[in-house]
């Protein structure tokens, strides 16, 4: 056991998958040679030669694609798109190429890849480095889509995408590379260093897609989160004093419905938190399978709270960001219906 | 052009005068064929020419739905590819995709049912027209987006290099699809990568109703690697012969180590883009000359009788075989039964 960031435990994974199978490749935009712009692949091409982790270059689409080619011929490719705002000219290959190669080939051919991008803000990126396109996946017959909240989960994740006969799309929370973020953008830092969740094992393992986690027990609500939001949501229950069970979903697609309602028919009210813009988000999918499934358990509306409808502002950063009194907001409506 | 044979040196010609003087490389002499050669190349553009011609009229029936790209026209290019290519060497194509597959010897049963939907087809019926596989016969697709397959040929490029297996991607676009900005990315990790691809551009003059010169800011395509170190060289596309010499040539570059090549393939398509379009942004003339002049199929039965390689009753019975090779995909195509509804939910993940 070591204490990792979610940076080295992506670093590991990749590690042990080339070390695992020659047939995993890593590349990407400043992949090799610099070893990621968050070093997320850092001493791979030195220790696994420029064949196996190399740089492309500004061709997202191009990078994708090709990485569709290599699929069809037995390689697995691990790409990274350098954030996730920039995977727009790929898209065309993530939905039309990879999510569908398996099916309109009956089979014949298909897509071992995973699509690593960081995703997400709180980290004054902007318009174009900190968005959450998550919704723009799960909307996407043929894709499933994974969004780890910390070093463990990070490592046993990618391990078992990379391991995964289907395309992965990654989604790296960047502002959770570091420590763990509680939406309070005015207090220290906090390192996973210093969080249980950063003890990640050297060894080679896997967690499951499709499985959710539960964070915290409680009684009084439930909270679907993701990401960085899993964090804040805790950061608000205790804040807040609320007895909330506080769901990490992990997996977006497939979706762990058994977890999902088994607690809200416990608890009765329902809150959905994501950073990405409310409408059609995968809050509006998660509110829809929650009502469809447990409409006649609940005490109260659900409740999502979100990033608002707007491009990511640069100025108004925290105002967008749904942050813990947002949360604690969403608590007391809940509580009240 | 040098290096083209007075009987069809008037396709080259006027692609010629188009490009106004343009640096077209000029392609290897076209080198006389065997009978045996003569011979397949007929056969093999002839199952082409007639197997599209009944696509056309299931289509007309309505017994073929949505997309229908026809070939006709075009048999030369990849039939000429395919007698210079190796078993092993991959190909892969946009969305006017039935000539490749026939010419990479995939059964035109599965071919015809995939195009009337049925569980026979390549696809089980899940792919229609534009979306057909065979890993068997090394034929990587059918694709529907236009030049999204040049990325995906630059993978298997990849993919032969790492396996150091000595295959070449042949990857095929047309001339509308050259100007889509995936190809430009695609041609610099090709030559950065020295990848064994040869790139073949079809251009049959039209992307759908658009002429090249009304797309195109540089018409000699052939040259559209030059920024980037990737010979290239345009060819007779309509002779199954220069067609065939240049591809050696090229393939021969990718399988030694150089990168990847560029073939342009003047051609010609006869029918409309899709079986939907009347082709009126060009005239009756233009199509009609192409047809009595430069026809690859019917270059190749005159060199035949002229040589005394085969009588008209020879040729008759080639016509009979493959008519009768046709007619009985057409009725496979007809008779096979429609996909289960619950196919709707599978192949999707695992």
């Amino acid at each position: 056991m070591a204490r990792m960031t979610m940076i080295e435990a992506i670093r590991n994974a990749h590690d042990l998958a080339m070390d695992r199978d020659r047939q995993v490749v890593v590349f990407g935009e400043d992949v090799g040679y610099f070893g990621g712009v968050f070093r997320c692949t850092a001493g791979l091409q030195k220790k696994y030669g420029s064949n196996r982790c190399f740089d492309a270059p500004i061709s997202e689409n191009g990078i994708v694609g090709a990485a569709v080619g290599m699929c069809a011929y037995g390689l697995k490719p691990v790409v990274e798109i350098q954030f996730a705002d920039y995977m727009y000219p790929a898209y065309d290959q993530i939905v039309s190429e990879a999510a569908r190669m398996r099916h309109r080939s009956a089979g014949q051919f298909t897509c071992p890849m995973v699509i690593r991008m960081p995703t997400g803000g709180g980290i004054f990126g902007g318009q174009t480095h900190s968005q959450s396109p998550e919704a723009l996946f799960t909307h996407v017959a043929g894709l499933k889509v994974v969004v780890p909240s910390n070093p463990r989960d990070a490592k046993g994740l990618l391990l078992a995408s990379i391991e995964d006969p289907d395309p992965v799309i990654f989604l790296e929370p960047k502002r959770l590379y570091n420590g763990p973020f509680d939406g309070h953008h005015d207090r220290p830092v906090v390192s996973w260093k210093n969080h249980e969740l950063g003890d990640v094992s050297e060894d080679y393992f896997t967690v499951p897609l499709g499985k959710a986690k539960i964070r915290r027990e409680g009684s009084a609500l439930t909270v679907l989160a993701y990401g960085t939001m899993v964090y804040v949501a805790q950061a608000a229950a205790e804040e807040a004093g609320v007895d909330a069970e506080i769901i990490d979903l992990r997996t977006l697609l497939p979706l762990d419905l058994e977890t999902i309602e088994a607690s809200v028919k416990k608890t009765g009210r329902c809150v959905v938190i994501h950073e990405a813009t409310k409408t059609s988000g995968f809050g509006a999918e998660l509110s829809a399978a929650v009502q469809e499934s447990c409409f006649y358990h609940l005490e109260a509306p659900i409740v999502r709270v979100t990033g608002w409808d707007t491009p990511y502002p640069h100025a108004q950063e925290w105002t967008y960001f749904p942050g813990p009194e947002r949360i604690k907001r969403a608590f007391a409506q809940v509580l009240e219906g | 052009m040098a290096g083209t044979s007075g009987k069809t040196s008037g396709a080259r010609s006027k692609s010629a005068a188009r490009s106004k003087g343009g640096a077209a490389k000029s392609s290897p002499a076209i080198v006389e064929f065997t009978k045996e050669q003569e011979l397949s190349a007929y056969r093999h553009m002839l199952l082409i020419r007639r197997f599209e011609e009944k696509a056309g009229q299931l289509y007309g029936m309505g017994l073929i739905g949505g997309f229908c790209h026809l070939y006709i026209g075009q048999e030369a290019v990849v039939v000429g590819m395919r007698m210079a290519s190796k078993d092993g060497d991959q190909m892969i194509t946009g969305y006017r995709d039935h000539g490749h597959m026939l010419a990479m010897d995939m059964d035109p049963k599965g071919v015809m049912a995939e195009l009337t939907g049925r569980r026979g087809g390549y696809s089980k019926g899940k792919g229609g027209s534009m979306h057909m596989f065979s890993k068997e016969k090394q034929f990587y697709g059918g694709h529907g987006i236009v030049g999204a397959q040049v990325s995906l040929g630059t993978g298997l490029g990849f993919a032969n290099r790492y396996r150091e297996n000595g295959a070449v991607a042949m990857t095929f676009f047309g001339d509308g699809a050259s100007n889509q900005g995936q190809v430009y990315e695609s041609f610099n990790m090709a030559q950065l990568w020295k990848l064994p691809v040869v790139y073949v551009i079809e251009n049959n003059k039209y992307g759908m109703g658009t002429s090249v010169e009304r797309a195109s800011a540089t018409t000699d395509l052939s040259q559209r690697g030059a920024s980037f170190g990737i010979p290239g060289e345009q060819v007779d596309g309509m002779d199954v012969r220069a067609v065939m010499a240049a591809s050696e040539k090229a393939l021969e570059h990718c399988r030694s180590g150089k990168g990847p090549y560029i073939l342009e393939m003047i051609t010609y398509r006869y029918r409309g883009h899709s079986m939907s379009d009347p082709a009126k942004y060009r005239s009756k003339e233009e199509v009609q000359k192409m047809r009595t002049e430069h026809d690859p199929i019917e270059q190749v039965r005159k060199r035949l009788l002229d040589n005394g390689w085969a009588s008209e009753d020879d040729l008759k019975a080639i016509d009979k075989e493959v008519r009768e090779i046709v007619a009985e995909s057409a009725e496979f195509a007809q008779t096979d039964p429609e996909p289960d509804v619950s196919e709707l939910y599978t192949d999707i993940l695992l």
